[in-house]
Parts: structure tokens; C-alpha cells; sequence
């Protein structure tokens, strides 16, 4: 997915912890229904605390590696820059105020949850936001055209994916290593040297 | 308010579930998304911790307000903590399934993003980042199916189906925002049409 690109020098970073938090806080205050998005925009286009192609090569970092891909993210931004100190940073800046809000919007839901109108408006908006991640899915889906499988391998075992843990519920870890230890090694094997 | 048939969790079961959440941190490969399911057959399914309507409210929920995505799992621990309790076992119930999540995704990736940016252009590295693609994006949509197939609890319809559909369709062709969709979903909702 990525190509050998060299850096160019490095654009200015973060001045401080402070201003670590306070920047991952701000962004995150702007992520309706995920971070990501912004995410982009924010850290490249505004604070150009990354080229493009840094903010690639680390998103890429963030998405195969365990754990939420934005809070990856800010970590491996934060740890670039502070080490230890700047991943915790950037992570409670991402963490700290939208997790206050949402408790307090889950306590709001516990009294006022079982009223008719709520109850149906969240209906409503938790199909729109199934389809929010099915769409994040199919936009990654364009990503695998050029993938050393070939286009149509990397659609069907997509497919046994999906249809393993969405309608046989297969627990997902076991499709996670058994299906991805063989499309790792098969795309080794395609891979030049 | 616990869903219909909850249990509560007592003692050794909260350790239990720490070591699950331990676990599937380090499984999490793709987003925090993607165990969601693995979390709904676990929590719902097996032990029945959480009702279904909970499960889908807590995503919900997390995906209505802003912040990152990962927020459902601090409210998957509150609920949790709620059906067991009160309030004070749903802030533990906060900390202890967000610890769980985060903490050893956290140490692999912080140590593991350093040895990769120095390593790059090694062929394993470069096996790795691809090879696992397709299966992270097949999790993805698994996960998108699972909460549609949720956000039908109690009653279903094909106006839900339509409405997961054209906002899927939406957001991946267009460039509408979220806010707008998530609008219409709450109104389509409130005025019974879906």
C-alpha cells in the first residue's frame, strides 16, 4: 500500500505535551461518528505536523496494528515526537473529554431512554450509523486493486470474512489468525524481495 | 435500566472479563470496530451480561457523539456496571473494560510503530501491512451487517435495511457529512418511518 517515499524534512511538530493533549482534544471534539476523517485534515492541512506521505505511512502503522486505529494513531504521533510521555498525551487529549460526554449522554439515555421519540430517533440513527462503518469498509475495499493477490482473490477473502464472523458467528479472533496468517503468507510469497 | 433477561456480573466475573477485553485488545487489528462483534457473541450471546437493545445503544451512542469510535467499549462497562448494580460499579465497569481494550494494544503498537519505521522496506513488514487488508476490511463490513442485523431488535423492517443501505452508498460515494445522515436517521426515526 505504501510506496518507498523519503521524507522530506520534518515539518514542525507538536511544541509541548500541553499542546499535544489540548491539539488531540480539538480533534477529537470534531469527529461525528469517528475521528478519521478529520483527522487528515487537521494534523496535515492545518497544523502541518506531517507531510502527506508521513500521515500515510503512519495511518497505515495505525491500521494494522492492534487497538483502535485513531488512537493509534495519536499514539504513534505522540511517541515520535515525546516518546512515552507524548503517546499518553495525544491519547488523553483523545480520550479524556469525549469519554465525559458520552457518559453523561449514556446517563441522559438511562432517564430519558425509555421515552417513545428517543427510543425510535436512536433506532433510526444506529442504521444510519451501521452504514457509516459499512462504508468505511467499502472505501478500504478500493485500496486492494492494486494488492499483490490480485483484486478478485483479495474480494473473495474479503467475502469468507465477512460471512464467517457475520452469518456462521465464528468467533472473530480465529478468523482474524486463521485467515490472516494465510494471506500473509501468500502475500509474502507474492512479494519481490 | 437492565435489558430484558441481563445478568448481573459478580466477582470473579469482572476478572473474567478484564482477561477477555486483555485478550481482544490484542486482536483489535483494524479498529476497535471490528471486535464488536466478537464482544455482542461474548457478552450478549454467552454470558448475557448485556441485553441486545444495550449492546446496539452503547455503539449508537458512541458513534452519535463525537470522539473516537472506541468510546462504545467505556459504555459497554457502564451498562455492564448498571445491569450489576449502580453507579458506582458502571464507573468501574468505565475503567476496567477501557483499560482492558487499550492498555496492551497500546505497549505492541507504541513499541512495534518504532521497530516498523525503521524496518519499512523489509519484505515481512511489507507482507504484513497487505496481507492482513483484505480480512481487516471483511471484519468491517461483518460488523456493519451485525449492528444493522441489531438496530432491527424489536421491530424489523425493510425501511431499517434501506436506511443502512443508502448511508452506506452515501458516505462511500459521496462527500455529504455524517451529521446530516445521522439528522435524517433521528427524524426518519421520530416520525415512525423507519
Amino acid at each position: 500500500m505504501i510506496e518507498r517515499e523519503t521524507l522530506p524534512e520534518a515539518p514542525p511538530g507538536p511544541r509541548s505535551l500541553a499542546d499535544l493533549f489540548l491539539s488531540f482534544t480539538w480533534l477529537a471534539m470534531q469527529g461525528f461518528g469517528g475521528v478519521m476523517a478529520v483527522a487528515q485534515r487537521e494534523l496535515v492541512e492545518r497544523k502541518r505536523w506531517l507531510t502527506r506521505a508521513a500521515f500515510v505511512e503512519e495511518w497505515a502503522v495505525a491500521q494494522i496494528m492492534p487497538g483502535p486505529n485513531v488512537m493509534n494513531l495519536s499514539l504513534v504521533i505522540g511517541g515520535r515526537n515525546f516518546g512515552w510521555r507524548g503517546a499518553l498525551a495525544a491519547m488523553a487529549g483523545m480520550l479524556t473529554l469525549p469519554l465525559l460526554l458520552v457518559l453523561l449522554l449514556a446517563v441522559a439515555y438511562g432517564r430519558f431512554g425509555q421515552h417513545p421519540a428517543v427510543a425510535r430517533a436512536l433506532r433510526g440513527m444506529g442504521a444510519v450509523a451501521a452504514g457509516l462503518i459499512l462504508a468505511a469498509g467499502l472505501r478500504l475495499s478500493g485500496g486492494l486493486k492494486g494488492h499483490p493477490l490480485g483484486g478478485s482473490a483479495c474480494g473473495a477473502l474479503a467475502l469468507a470474512a465477512f460471512g464467517g464472523v457475520a452469518l456462521l458467528h465464528w468467533p472473530m479472533p480465529f478468523v482474524l489468525l486463521g485467515l490472516g496468517s494465510l494471506t500473509c503468507l501468500a502475500t509474502y510469497a507474492r512479494l519481490d524481495p | 435500566m437492565a435489558g430484558p433477561g441481563a445478568l448481573p456480573l459478580q466477582g470473579w466475573d469482572w476478572l473474567q472479563l478484564f482477561g477477555h477485553f486483555l485478550l481482544l485488545s490484542l486482536l483489535s487489528v483494524g479498529g476497535a470496530l471490528t471486535t464488536a462483534p466478537e464482544m455482542h457473541r461474548y457478552l450478549v450471546l454467552q454470558h448475557r451480561w448485556l441485553g441486545e437493545a444495550q449492546f446496539s445503544s452503547s455503539i449508537t451512542l458512541a458513534q452519535v457523539a463525537p470522539g473516537p469510535n472506541i468510546l462504545f467499549v467505556a459504555l459497554l462497562g457502564w451498562n455492564l456496571g448498571m445491569n450489576s448494580g449502580g453507579p458506582v460499579l458502571a464507573m468501574a465497569g468505565v475503567v476496567l473494560t477501557l483499560t482492558g481494550i487499550l492498555l496492551p494494544s497500546t505497549v505492541v503498537t507504541h513499541l512495534a510503530s518504532q521497530w516498523g519505521h525503521r524496518n519499512r522496506h523489509l519484505r515481512p513488514v511489507r507482507a504484513f501491512k497487505q496481507g492482513m487488508a483484505p480480512v481487516v476490511i471483511g471484519l468491517m463490513l461483518a460488523t456493519g451487517w451485525i449492528l444493522a442485523r441489531a438496530s432491527q431488535a424489536g421491530s424489523p423492517g425493510w425501511p431499517l435495511w434501506l436506511l443502512t443501505a443508502v448511508t452506506a452508498l452515501l458516505i462511500w460515494r459521496t462527500r455529504l457529512h455524517v451529521l446530516w445522515l445521522l439528522a435524517a436517521g433521528a427524524l426518519l426515526g421520530i416520525l415512525g418511518v423507519v
